[in-house]
């Protein structure tokens, strides 16, 4: 098959990142190429460059061996580069035919020549194989049938290299089905298609190669079935089989570290639908247990069920052996559960207040209005927590927007300890924060699980996770697919579960303690 | 207080330890007062150019044990403004609005001078107050609980609650003789006209209210990240609520001082576009139209900052006809003063001229 597509040391730079370096990216005619990597590897800096989003530093880019340079996003679908995003870009109160042609309605006398219009919509949702009633409002169809109409929209302007980014995070399995067999057909006609997912099972379903990014850099291009899931995985995580042998001698911890234990909270077949599939789960007093799996794969929708923020459609969740159903994070609050959630900005700190106010936040929201923590009250927690976190601060007085990321995480955790919870979660806790910072996070989990706190470590860093907890609960594509106790907890074994492989049993004798970082 | 949880293993070496409670203290009243420095600047230049121009401005005389004079005639004049500005500032720092302040005034003129004649100055007062505290009951339902953006949940109250108002009085303007009822608007307290002192009264009460409880706190925090307060579990919902019920009480109050004043009510023109000038007032004051930080003596400075350069234009013999633009002249500057980009370019202009000095 002949190369459509041609990146060639695509190099971006944001003030204080590259966020690409040196990337060559390649796409044939009639192959479906799932482009794969962790937040921040620089899947969707790539696709900006290519859809003339941004200009690219340095590089070179061949479209159809004519070399190219989109400076807009309408100039690079000029060129035959179409890009269908996860949020269905069109307009639900028009008509499918007004979505299809949108911008470049054809005219006649001046005025819209519906027939037309009509006729071309159809016959672009005909190459799909779809036959809709294109006078009907868009939102009165499927989120799957709104999509594949973007995808008629972008394939209306003869392109030649169709972008899927994400295109099937909101689809169900018959969608999904219906949107790969459209995937195959298209392919069949010779069009490139770059597909964008976190879904490992559906790369391997439809993808003939897969490029695979890590940080900005190119890790490599791969044959699908070349590339076997565990060393994608791998690969994505930034480790190579020869280091996950390596970390197979050490990794291993022993089982009499666990403690017996009575678990206090228990889910089970929790769940809700198009979040997370039902799920087990007991956590126990002094518990760490810790949550595995790609990003998307629906770790931080099972806090949010565990936390009240979102309402389960199925199962039971017991505290103490007794059912609950929080209504709200303040009912869970009251229950002395406590979440630090990933996204620090938006829904961790409160920006204006000072760093005392941030802190007390919670304690104050579980004492209520009426029963203010006095000033004095208020300034000792806030300065107890600042020196024993060690939060970098001129004073408890200073709005937490003026502190770095690691510090504001800090006070965010110091929020939720001054709320003296039984069970905390954290979520990414370490994320984007200095090396030393993480390591003081790491120290203060252990000693919480100490006192007999129970957390939910949810962590994307395998060391981390193997550092840290006892338990791992393992999850792929918003379904629970394993549940890996004391020995078991390596990286190897996690990384193979969220590999959907079978586990590789633990070598030799376990003989606890850290992995290497 | 329950115990906070341990830590104290992890803990380095302890710095040296402050006195937490007066530092913090310090630091409050400090960050206070910045905000509130360029309204009273304003006021200030206002004052003085008085102080130049209009003899006679700053004379106080004592009239049967009564004050009277320019400058008390200024706050006297600004009550209802501020009063509706106290209310508006805690609306505007949930990240909301009341735009019915005006209608409610209007409501609560009404109620009081219908039910004067039968059943007494008292009970008018209190039913005038209970008809503003339902319609504040009303805003904050709509904003707080049936999420209806703030805007227009409130823009129903004030097309509606004149309306209202109108019936109530079938289109009339309904006078009224009642010494409790007139006392309101007309009457003295220590030598101070009573408005004035009721707008005292209100600031202080709501300032404990807000400061002695959580209430201000949640306010703040709602107002700045609500997903980040939902996700601490602050009681958003009731927080707004509680906030539009005081703007609404708030708002029946400075429409008793009105119609108390004029002795009649007048559904349609009391409180006419009073609530832009209460949002005026919050913002010079330091009150951000985004949410988050309030200042309740910022509302009194933007208050009477309005006053009285609306009385300053009338005793200068500037034709009437530029109250409005000169009005909006001084506030556009204050406005200005306060913008955060702004003062970010000055900052970084003079960082450049300094550098080039030193370069120099």
């Amino acid at each position: 098959m002949p190369d459509l597509l041609v990146m060639q040391g695509v190099t971006k730079r944001f003030p204080g990142v590259v966020a690409l370096d040196g990337v060559d990216f390649t796409v044939r005619a009639g192959e479906v190429h799932a482009l794969m990597g962790e937040n921040g590897a620089g899947k969707s800096t790539l696709l900006k460059v290519l859809t003339g989003v941004y200009p690219g530093d340095s590089g070179t880019i061949t479209l159809d061996g004519q070399a190219i340079r989109p400076r807009s996003t309408g100039e690079s679908q000029a060129l035959g580069i179409s890009a269908v995003y996860q949020e269905v870009n069109l307009i639900p109160h028009l008509s499918v035919a007004e979505n299809v042609l949108l911008g470049r309605l054809p005219r006649k006398w001046g005025r819209i020549d519906w027939p037309t219009v009509r006729r071309r919509a159809e016959a672009a949702l005909a190459r799909l194989g779809l036959t809709l009633d294109v006078s009907r409002p868009l939102s009165s169809y499927s989120i799957a049938l709104q999509q594949m109409t973007a995808i008629a929209r972008a394939l209306d302007v003869d392109a030649k290299l169709l972008i899927l980014d994400e295109p099937t995070s909101s689809l169900d399995s018959d969608e999904v089905e219906r949107l790969f067999s459209l995937m195959d057909r298209l392919k069949a006609q010779g069009l490139g298609i770059v597909f964008v997912t976190h879904f490992l099972d559906q790369v391997y379903r439809v993808s003939d190669r897969i490029t695979v990014l890590r940080n900005g850099q190119l890790v490599g291009a791969y044959a699908a079935n070349a590339l076997p899931r565990g060393e994608l995985v791998a690969r994505m995580m930034g480790r190579s089989l020869q280091e996950v042998e390596a970390m197979r001698q050490t990794g291993a911890r022993s089982d009499a570290e666990r403690k017996a234990v009575t678990p206090f909270l228990t889910a089970s077949r929790l769940g809700k639908r198009g979040s997370i599939e039902p799920f087990n789960l007991q956590v126990a007093a002094g518990e760490v247990l810790g949550l595995a799996g790609l990003l998307g794969s629906g770790r931080t929708e099972i806090a949010r069920l565990l936390f009240g923020l979102d309402h389960p459609d199925t199962g039971e969740l017991r505290l103490d052996g007794q059912p609950v159903r929080f209504s709200s994070p303040r009912a869970a609050l009251d229950a002395r559960f406590g979440f630090c959630p990933e996204d620090r900005k938006t829904d961790g700190i409160v920006p204006e207040l000072s760093v005392r106010e941030n802190i007390i936040l919670a304690l104050q929201a579980r004492r209520g209005i009426l029963r203010r923590l006095s000033d004095a009250a208020q300034a000792e927690l806030a300065d107890k927590y600042i020196r024993a976190l060690r939060i970098a601060t001129p004073d408890s007085e200073r709005a937490i927007k003026n502190l770095s990321g690691g510090n504001q995480q800090k006070a965010i955790l110091a929020r939720w300890l001054a709320a003296d919870p039984r069970f905390l979660i954290l979520d990414e806790p370490t994320r984007g924060i200095d090396v030393g910072a993480k390591a003081e996070i790491e120290a203060l989990v252990r000693n919480l699980c100490e006192e007999g706190v129970a957390i939910l470590f949810i962590s994307s860093e395998l060391d981390e996770l193997v550092r840290n907890t006892q338990r791992v609960l393992v999850l792929r594509d918003r379904r629970q697919v394993a549940e890996l106790i004391g020995a078991q907890v390596n990286e190897p074994a996690i990384m193979s579960a969220i590999a959907g492989e079978a586990a590789p049993a633990p070598a030799g004798e376990a003989t606890g303690g850290a992995s290497v970082a | 207080m329950p115990e906070a949880p341990l830590t104290s293993k992890t803990s380095a070496p302890a710095p040296p330890k402050t006195p937490p409670a007066t530092r913090s203290s310090v630091a409050m009243g400090r960050a206070a007062f910045m905000r509130l420095l360029w309204p009273l600047v304003a006021l200030a230049a206002v004052l003085l150019w008085n102080l130049a121009f209009s003899p006679g401005f700053f004379h106080i005389e004592v009239r049967d044990g009564h004050l009277y004079g320019s400058l008390i005639d200024i706050a006297n004049r600004a009550a209802p403004v501020m009063l509706t500005a106290l209310g508006m500032t805690l609306v505007l720092a949930t990240f909301g609005v009341d735009l019915s302040v005006g209608a409610v005034m209007a409501i609560a003129g009404a109620v009081a001078a219908l039910v004067v004649e039968p059943r007494g100055g008292v009970a008018a007062i209190l039913l005038a107050l209970a008809a503003s505290l339902a319609a504040g009951l009303w805003n904050g339902v709509l904003v707080a609980y049936l999420d209806i953006q703030p805007i227009v949940a409130t823009l129903i109250l004030m097309v509606a609650g004149r309306g209202i108002a109108q019936l109530l009085t079938n289109g009339q303007i309904i006078t009224f003789h009642n010494p409790v009822l007139e006392t309101l608007g007309g009457g003295f307290f220590l030598g101070l006209p009573f408005p004035i002192t009721l707008v005292a009264g209100v600031y202080v009460v709501l300032g404990l209210t807000v400061r002695r409880t959580a209430l201000g706190l949640f306010i703040e925090a709602v107002g700045d990240n609500a997903s980040a307060s939902r996700y601490a579990g602050v009681p958003a919902a009731r927080v707004k609520l509680l906030a539009y019920v005081i703007c609404g009480l708030c708002a029946g109050l400075a429409g008793l001082i009105v119609t108390s004043d004029i002795r009649a009510a007048d559904a349609n023109n009391a409180g006419m576009y009073l609530e832009l000038d209460a949002i005026l007032a919050a913002v010079i004051g330091g009150t951000s139209l985004s949410g988050g930080r309030f200042n309740l003596l910022g509302a009194l400075l933007g208050g009477l900052l309005i006053q009285s350069l609306t009385t300053t234009i009338l005793t200068k013999g500037i034709p009437v006809q530029f109250t409005l633009v000169v009005k909006a002249l001084v506030i556009i500057a204050v406005c200005l003063l306060q913008s955060e980009p702004l003062r970010r370019r000055f900052a970084r202009q003079k960082a450049v001229e300094k550098r080039e000095e030193a370069a120099a």
